[in-house]
């Protein structure tokens, strides 16, 4: 809404923006009209009805950014010659759920199967847009993954599956094994041994940090809260929600990270911009700590020039003697919009994707989407690869065996897009501003519940 | 709220109807004004439809809340209220009433004195020039902020390419206490060709029998520009004035943008348009959007009258 457009200002007064307000609420009035289509029951659909669905003509449409989604769709409908997809990129991340929220208030538009993030599965779920998939796949479904992953895809009484689970984030560290043995730093297994470490480093030079923090992303922050114990976020399914950011565990993490950055050992550089791909590509940061089982692949595109020097390891843990604890950091999940009027066609497609082997090993080794099923992370064309990048390391063997020691009990907000912007505006500041870590953690608190009682729900 | 209002106070009542008339129209005159009905017809249903119809649904929206639990209740004016009492979106006012002190003056000041040194024909390379100042405009404002968030870059932009290679430390103009600044910077280097253009224009259609009988009472440059040439344009410079206070408070792309590159600098609300856009599509709020919105809408119009009013008492006191 800037300056480009002379006479549209004049006879608007200002008022652009309300009119922007308005063409997105224009279409939340005649919300309400769909969503009677498909019941709700969790009676089974038979094998039958599934094989004549299966053979009708039907036309589904996708929403994912998953690049080149579209040879696994493919083979979907070499399955199922009479289903076609139309597979559209809305937008990535904040986008897609904007053009998503958009479309299912308006009762039209919305598309029969769309990617959804773990975090915000349950935001779907409280807007009552979700199908839920019980009576649509078979009840052992839930086996083939991995017991936290499928978790997440669940309400959390566990009675209901709102989406299947296509790919996750256990968290580990990638670091420069180079920089490392150059100052003869071991490879930090406690976030003891971690802080000693940046201080290490950063004082034999200057220009290296041991690790960046970033004070844009709340999910890396949270994903750090849910390996130190912290279970900051949690929704019964109605009117209840739990907000607990500034916990005693919570507490902890926000500590750690305050002492180093206010000490100056890690850098604060906001996470995904250009001067952070710089930093992973030029050695600024000779760690990159906590993060995720889809990095291994990402920082090999990033910072190309640095192939053979980095390494994969654990999660640093914060109790030595225990056996080892992460967290997850990403993921997302296919879900079946209620709206749809071809229910079973679109669980099909959303369960087919992400559970057929042959197209979970292509998601897993094509698009380099971390495996969700027992069966593609067991599978040695996946786990036996040993990218040169990381010298020949079983990275993904790695990230597996990772993947078995996430905590299961970790849930979300209703309005985790809320609780991340207002995160980020609190503690996400006071990281970047080297600045009161943990006072922040009690500024995001407060605001989760006036916003949480604002938006008519109890807070516990 | 627009200029032309301002220098059209006689407005559509007194348009000139021939006084002998008793009986309404002639057959001939009807047929005139149906082709003048028909003819403004498109413009008022698009008018209707994208203006009118919005504003009037946002403002009822605005009278409600409606809860990610509990649905829909009428709330009357509560979201007003909140409004006036909310810090996010004051604060957000005030930076952009900073905004508009400091930059409005600096730009147009800068756009005048361009206009008036093409004007008096005292550069080399006019076309050129003229052309190179209005450029900036030709660029979209998503293009232009994305540009300069490379230049401000704080390890590899330019400013800080050479600072470094300088032994000092460049400024640090994402910074917190630069960023406002900043962003005045590349809005100013957006908009100073276009208020130039304008102005300008203005200036060319001065009747040139007013510059001779300057010339003839010994007038140099400067007391032409001054005494004659300002005044002349005045009506034209009110004009930019006011498109540039309603662009300030509506500053939206720029500060966005950067957003990218300075997350923590840059708030969800620093802006009050970013603000009510980030209410409707984060926060999931969009009547409470659209009760901001409003009233976003008149402080513009507040902002907007008090600028024209006090030219025209500066006019009248002026005779």
């Amino acid at each position: 809404m800037s300056r480009t457009t002379i006479t549209w200002r004049r006879k608007a007064m200002g008022l652009t923006a309300g009119m922007a307000v308005a063409a997105l609420a224009l279409t939340a009035c005649s919300g309400g009209s769909s969503g009677a289509k498909a019941t709700g029951s969790a009676a089974a659909v038979s094998q039958a009805d599934i094989d004549k669905a299966m053979k009708t003509p039907t036309k589904l449409t996708f929403w994912t950014w998953v690049p080149d989604i579209q040879n696994e769709v493919k083979l979907f409908e070499a399955a199922y010659p009479a289903i076609t997809v139309d597979v559209v990129n809305v937008g990535q991340g904040a986008d897609h759920y904007k053009k998503m929220r958009s479309a299912l208030q308006a009762g039209k538009g919305a598309p029969d199967v769309a990617q959804i993030e773990f975090q915000h599965v349950q935001s779907f779920a409280l807007g009552d847009n979700l199908l839920d998939l019980t009576p649509y796949i078979p009840a052992t479904t839930g086996a083939d993954y991995v017991p936290w992953v499928w978790k997440q895809v669940r309400s959390t009484d566990g009675s209901k599956i709102w989406s299947i689970p296509q790919d996750s984030g256990p968290m580990g560290q990638l670091y420069r094994d180079d920089i490392l043995k150059a100052h003869n730093i071991a490879v930090p297994t406690t976030w003891d041994q971690f802080a000693t470490a940046a201080k290490t480093l950063h004082a034999a030079d200057p220009n290296v940090y041991l690790t960046n923090m970033p004070g844009n992303d709340m999910g890396q922050f949270t994903a750090m809260l849910w390996q130190a114990g912290a279970r900051p976020f949690g929704w019964n399914g109605a009117k209840e929600v739990t907000i607990n950011v500034a916990s005693k565990e919570a507490t902890k993490v926000a500590q750690y990270w305050q002492d180093l950055i206010k000490a100056g050992d890690v850098s604060v550089d906001p996470d995904f911009t250009d001067t952070w791909y710089q930093g992973l590509a030029n050695g600024k940061y000779a760690d990159w700590a906590p993060t995720a089982a889809w990095a291994p692949v990402f920082l090999q595109g990033t910072a190309a020039n640095t192939s053979g020097l980095w390494r994969a390891a654990n999660m640093p843990q914060w109790d030595a003697s225990g056996s080892p604890v992460s967290a997850n950091w990403g993921g997302s999940s296919d879900a079946v919009m209620k709206s749809t009027q071809n229910p079973i066609a679109a669980a099909q497609l959303a369960l087919w994707i992400n559970h057929d082997p042959a197209s979970t090993l292509m998601l897993a080794n094509k698009q380099f989407l971390f495996p969700t099923t027992n069966a593609t992370l067991t599978n040695s064309e996946f786990s036996d690869l040993a990218p040169a990048f990381y010298g020949g390391q079983k990275v993904n063997q790695v990230f597996a065996d990772i993947s078995k020691t996430v905590p299961e009990d970790f849930s979300w907000l209703p309005f985790m897009d809320y609780a991340y912007s207002a995160g980020q505006e609190s503690v996400g500041k006071a990281i970047a501003d080297k600045g009161d870590v943990v006072g922040a953690l009690k500024t995001w608190q407060d605001a989760l519940v006036s916003y949480a009682k604002q938006q008519g729900f109890t807070v516990k | 709220m627009t200029a032309a209002d301002v220098r059209q106070p006689q407005g559509p009542a007194s348009t000139p109807t021939p006084p002998i008339r008793r009986r309404g129209p002639s057959p001939m005159r009807r047929r005139e004004n149906a082709a003048a009905y028909i003819l403004i017809t498109p413009f008022v249903v698009v008018f209707a439809l994208f203006i009118v119809v919005p504003l009037v649904f946002s403002g009822y929206l605005s009278l409600f809340r409606d809860q990610l639990v509990g649905g829909t209740t009428f709330v009357a004016f509560d979201n007003y209220t909140r409004a006036l009492t909310d810090s996010s979106f004051l604060t957000g006012v005030g930076r952009m009433a900073v905004f508009l002190v400091v930059q409005v003056p600096i730009m147009l000041g800068l756009a005048l004195a361009f206009a008036l040194l093409l004007d008096a024909g005292v550069l080399y390379l006019q076309r050129f020039i003229r052309l190179g100042i209005f450029i900036p405009y030709a660029v979209p404002s998503v293009i232009a902020a994305l540009m300069w968030g490379y230049l401000y870059g704080p390890d590899f932009g330019p400013a800080a390419q050479i600072a470094k290679n300088l032994g000092i430390s460049a400024p640090p103009f994402l910074s917190q206490h630069w960023m406002l600044g900043s962003i005045m910077n590349i809005v100013s280097w957006e908009f100073i060709g276009y208020n130039m253009i304008i102005l300008y224009a203005a200036l060319r259609s001065i009747p040139s029998e007013l510059f001779d009988a300057a010339a003839v009472d010994g007038a140099g440059r400067v007391r032409t520009a001054w005494s004659i040439k300002i005044p002349a344009i005045r009506p034209a410079i009110i004009l930019t004035a006011i498109f540039s206070v309603i662009g300030s408070f509506q500053l939206f792309n720029e500060p966005n943008l950067l957003r990218t590159i300075a997350p923590n600098v840059i708030g969800i609300d620093y802006t009050p348009n970013m603000y009510a856009y980030n209410l409707a599509f984060i926060n999931r709020d969009s009547n409470y959007a659209a009760a901001i919105a409003f009233i976003l809408g008149i402080v513009i119009m507040v902002a907007s009258y008090s600028v024209q009013l006090s030219t025209q008492r500066k006019e009248r006191a002026g005779r």
